[in-house]
């Protein structure tokens, strides 16, 4: 089954064609096969490691190559991804960054407990790093895992300025491993990001290609009748919403990366047979989500978002710019793909676990295009009419409940009589409000929809990853990771006291204006929310559009809880899907000013931003 | 002389008053239309109990308050950029009339609020033979509309130039129809009505067929511009164009024009038909 892909490439597609052109990223770098044969197997990864107390990092242009075009990207140290920082949990850590750009620049240590000054976000925690200047970062390292820093200047981060940042923990992991590999996926585009952003201003969907035509139509005719394909249309229609609008960036632009590596260059990170391998898969896409899997491989997530997690045996899982994922295999083969499809499935990144360089494995074919469900844009209010196909078993299940009326949720339903009255006479908080409340702000220009009806389930693996094996696109028994089997392990969440106070923001865009914001209101509208040092707060998101967002809180855990509030895994990064209501606790420890944000870097850039005061 | 003037002020202010009334009422039936069957999940107004978005603000702003950057805010993002797009939607050739026509539109300003300039015009025998340009700022009223307020200023080769105040709405409708409303008022009370509709049918992801239809109506004759009052003329238009990428495409297409009433009679006696069929073929760009 395997063969060598030094001149084969499975599944060339047009672009992928064009890609195949260079071995990808920086130039001047030493291409990962050539730091084969000198280095040894352990922690062999594209990017250089630093590690220590003291690290110097400094931000350049540097010329790159990832489509067969030479560009000029930004770079930490010269290469992308920027170099892995392998440090200490209790260390005090002295990082100095100099800024060798014509513009200002800022590092942001994602999902880091750090004081507000040291957060890396200009204009927030801090004035930037000037052109010329060096910023001495300095902080303690008090949690371990796998996380990774960015710019968060401008459009840096999706020109080249990302890293891993692994902290060892002072205890030793819990789950001992042979061989470690970080697999950052990330994207690339050749286009200048400021003007990629302002031909959305002019048209939205100028990146999206699996958009409804009319021989769909035809088809959709033929299948299920002319009034059946009207009504499949209708109300995305007459809403004036395009049901494959799933990414604002598609492969028509975008190049996928993993570790660096376009797909043809093939990135490999090596292993002995039967070994353990720790894999610290993490999203440094500025826009992509990723949805990752290995054939042949199960994949035993021990930890999200640097946080330990009761392990939990899945065979693929989707995430987040910003979100991160620990996951162990134990491969028995020589080589197997690592295959991370866009959620538009639009293209892939894909690399290869092999025993040796050169070897590979076939690389799966993208995933149709799959439409947005009715759910998708309205929560459960069309749960009851329509059909289940879309729908994995447990998602089927708990929908069965007859009597959803509003603000109330299916699973509150069937627990009502036995926890309801108690908890509420205990306290009002013990649960998260179900009772959606629209900010005054939604009802004008900046907000296209509103959703009256949520989701809270937390199992929805979400668009395009439902019922695959039913789809004939998996092998039976084929499972996605939710949030829902997600569980901190025992101690890692410290504080349970119930919440004093229950904050609700929504999330909203409008796609025509491409226009993104908290509660209809842009950053440049907005207040900051205040917290209180220490205090236990609830926060509930609510999503008001079609898409995924992933959202991260600085400075502070967003500790997700079910519907019924119970705590269940600490993130730093929280993917709200379409039409879903979630809720999570934070305490805020550090004082000081946070950002908080989709992770969505052009999202983000258009106003999905609020200012977090603790004080 | 003055009050002749003062008097024809009144009546152009109280004409743009019941247009504008007109155009509220448009917009509120628009309002209406998308509120319908939906649960209210698109446009309405904030009910009274809506949720403040400061509420958790415990009166700090981005500058003001514990921990604030010191000076003015630094941290400023997309949604306080300006942005700006030349949109040529038909620059061809008519086959029938020898002509150029062309029709753009260009803005400047941010997500909310922008400059409009509209073009359009037609070039004959190496001259402008007529042309209708737009000014206009576009405020945005609601998710998919914006109100347009501004100047019109038509120049014809053989004709008199007009000038009009001109209010509309520019935007997309329910079921993806592209909708470009405006209302005219011009001086001796003069006043005119242009609406266009086009909708895109993507046939594949690249070969997109646009219906299009535009019309005029003028309140008044104006023989020496050869326009009658009522409904003058009305157009549609089938145009099929190939994407090369989004902001480029080339096309071809069929453009059906009858004059109505008057109008059709200046046609008349200026030698062309009441009622014209062409082929068309030019491009599709924007930058």
């Amino acid at each position: 089954m395997k063969r060598s892909t030094d001149l084969s490439l499975p599944n060339v597609s047009r672009r992928q064609f064009v890609q195949g052109l260079a071995f990808g990223g920086v130039i001047a770098a030493i291409p990962p096969w050539l730091q084969a044969g000198t280095s040894t197997i352990k922690g062999l990864d594209s990017s250089p490691v630093l590690s220590g107390k003291h690290i110097d990092l400094v931000v350049d242009q540097t010329p790159v190559n990832f489509t067969g075009v030479t560009r000029i990207a930004t770079t930490i140290n010269g290469s992308i991804p920027a170099p892995t920082l392998r440090l200490r949990e209790g260390d005090e850590v002295t990082i100095s960054v100099t800024n060798r750009l014509p513009v200002p620049t800022s590092i942001h240590w994602h999902g880091i407990l750090l004081p507000f000054q040291m957060d890396g976000v200009p204009g927030i925690s801090f004035k930037g790093i000037a052109p010329g200047e060096t910023f001495i970062y300095r902080f303690k390292l008090r949690q371990s895992g796998t996380y990774w820093y960015h710019s968060h200047s401008g459009f840096q981060e999706m020109t080249g300025m990302y890293g891993a940042l692994i902290i060892e923990p002072r205890l030793g992991e819990r789950h001992s491993a042979d061989q470690d590999h970080v697999v950052q996926l990330s994207d690339w585009t050749d286009e200048d990001p400021m003007h990629v952003f302002s031909k959305l201003k002019v048209q939205s969907d100028i990146y999206n290609f699996s958009q409804p035509t009319f021989f769909d139509f035809a088809r959709d005719v033929s299948k299920m009748g002319m009034q059946g394909a009207l009504e499949k249309r209708q109300m995305w229609n007459s809403m004036r919403m395009n049901p494959t609008d799933l990414a604002d960036l598609s492969a028509a632009t975008m190049t996928y990366l993993m570790n660096g590596t376009n797909p043809a260059g093939n990135w490999t990170g090596l292993f002995r047979k039967g070994e353990r391998i720790r894999l610290r898969f993490i999203n440094a896409a500025s826009n992509s989500f990723y949805d990752v899997r290995i054939p042949g491989l199960k994949l035993t997530v021990i930890q999200a978002d640097g946080q330990d997690v009761e392990p939990v045996t899945v065979d693929e899982f989707r995430f987040g710019p910003g979100e991160t994922y620990d996951v162990l295999v134990q491969p028995q083969d020589d080589a197997y793909t690592i295959f991370a499809q866009s959620m538009d499935r639009s293209g892939y990144a894909r690399g290869t676990l092999a025993t040796r360089q050169g070897l590979s494995a076939p690389t799966p074919k993208l995933d149709p295009v799959e439409w947005l469900t009715m759910a998708d844009m309205m929560g459960r209010m069309n749960h009851e009419g329509m059909n289940h196909k879309g729908m994995d078993k447990s998602a089927t299940e708990s929908m069965k409940h007859p009597g959803m009326h509003s603000g109330m949720t299916n699973s509150q339903h069937s627990n009502h009589k036995m926890q309801g009255k108690k908890h509420a006479a205990q306290n009002p908080l013990s649960k998260p409000s179900p009772n959606v409340r629209h900010a005054s702000s939604e009802y004008g220009p900046s907000v296209d929809m509103r959703v009256d009806m949520p989701s809270t389930r937390l199992d929805d693996p979400g668009i395009g990853l439902r019922n695959l094996s039913q789809r004939g696109l998996r092998p039976q028994g084929h499972r996605v990771l939710t949030l829902a089997d997600l569980k901190s392990i025992d101690g890692v969440m410290d504080d349970l006291r119930p919440p004093l106070k229950e904050l609700e923001l929504h999330l909203t865009g409008n796609m025509e204006r491409y226009s993104w914001s908290f509660d209809g209101l842009e950053f440049g509208k907005s207040t900051p929310v205040s917290l209180r040092h220490n205090e236990r707060v609830r926060i509930i998101l609510q999503n008001d559009t079609m898409m995924t967002h992933p959202m991260h809180l600085h400075g502070m855990w967003s500790e997700i809880e079910t519907d019924q509030g119970e705590l269940r895994v600490r993130r730093h990064t929280i993917p709200v899907q379409p039409a879903q209501r979630i809720s999570y606790l934070t305490t805020p420890h550090d004082l000081g000013r946070w950002a908080w944000h989709c992770h969505l870097l052009f999202h983000m850039d258009a106003g999905m931003f609020r200012e977090v005061v603790v004080s | 002389m003055r009050l002749k003037a003062i008097k024809k002020l009144m009546i152009l202010s109280l004409k743009t008053v019941l247009l504008s009334s007109i155009t509220m009422q448009f917009n509120y039936a628009l309002a209406q239309a998308d509120g319908m069957g939906q649960m209210q999940a698109q446009g309405g107004s904030a009910p009274a109990d809506a949720r403040d978005p400061h509420a958790y603000s415990d009166g700090y702003t981005l500058t003001e308050g514990p921990y604030s950057q010191p000076g003015p805010r630094q941290l400023i993002l997309a949604d306080e950029y300006t942005f700006w797009a030349v949109l040529v939607d038909r620059l061809e050739y008519q086959n029938d009339s020898e002509a150029t026509v062309y029709d753009f539109q260009a803005w400047y300003g941010t997500t909310y609020d922008r400059l409009v300039i509209k073009t359009e015009g037609d070039i004959a025998e190496g001259r402008q033979e007529e042309s209708s340009t737009d000014l206009l700022w576009g405020h945005a009223l609601n998710a998919y509309f914006d109100t347009q307020l501004g100047v019109r200023i038509d120049q014809y080769y053989e004709g008199k130039d007009r000038q009009w105040l001109a209010l509309g709405v520019q935007g997309l409708a329910p079921y993806w129809f592209e909708l470009d409303v405006t209302a005219y008022v011009g001086d001796n009370g003069r006043t005119a009505l242009a609406a266009e509709a086009e909708y895109e049918l993507l046939l594949t992801q690249r070969l997109i067929l646009q219906p299009r239809a535009e019309l005029n109506l003028y309140g008044k004759d104006d023989p020496e511009n050869s326009l009658g009052s009522g409904l003058s003329d009305l157009s549609l238009g089938l145009r099929l164009r190939y994407e090369f990428n989004r902001q480029f495409a080339p096309y071809i297409g069929m453009e059906w024009t009858r004059a109505f009433g008057d109008t059709a009679d200046y046609w008349l006696a200026a030698g062309k038909e009441r009622t014209e069929t062409q082929i068309v073929a030019g491009f599709r760009f924007w930058f």
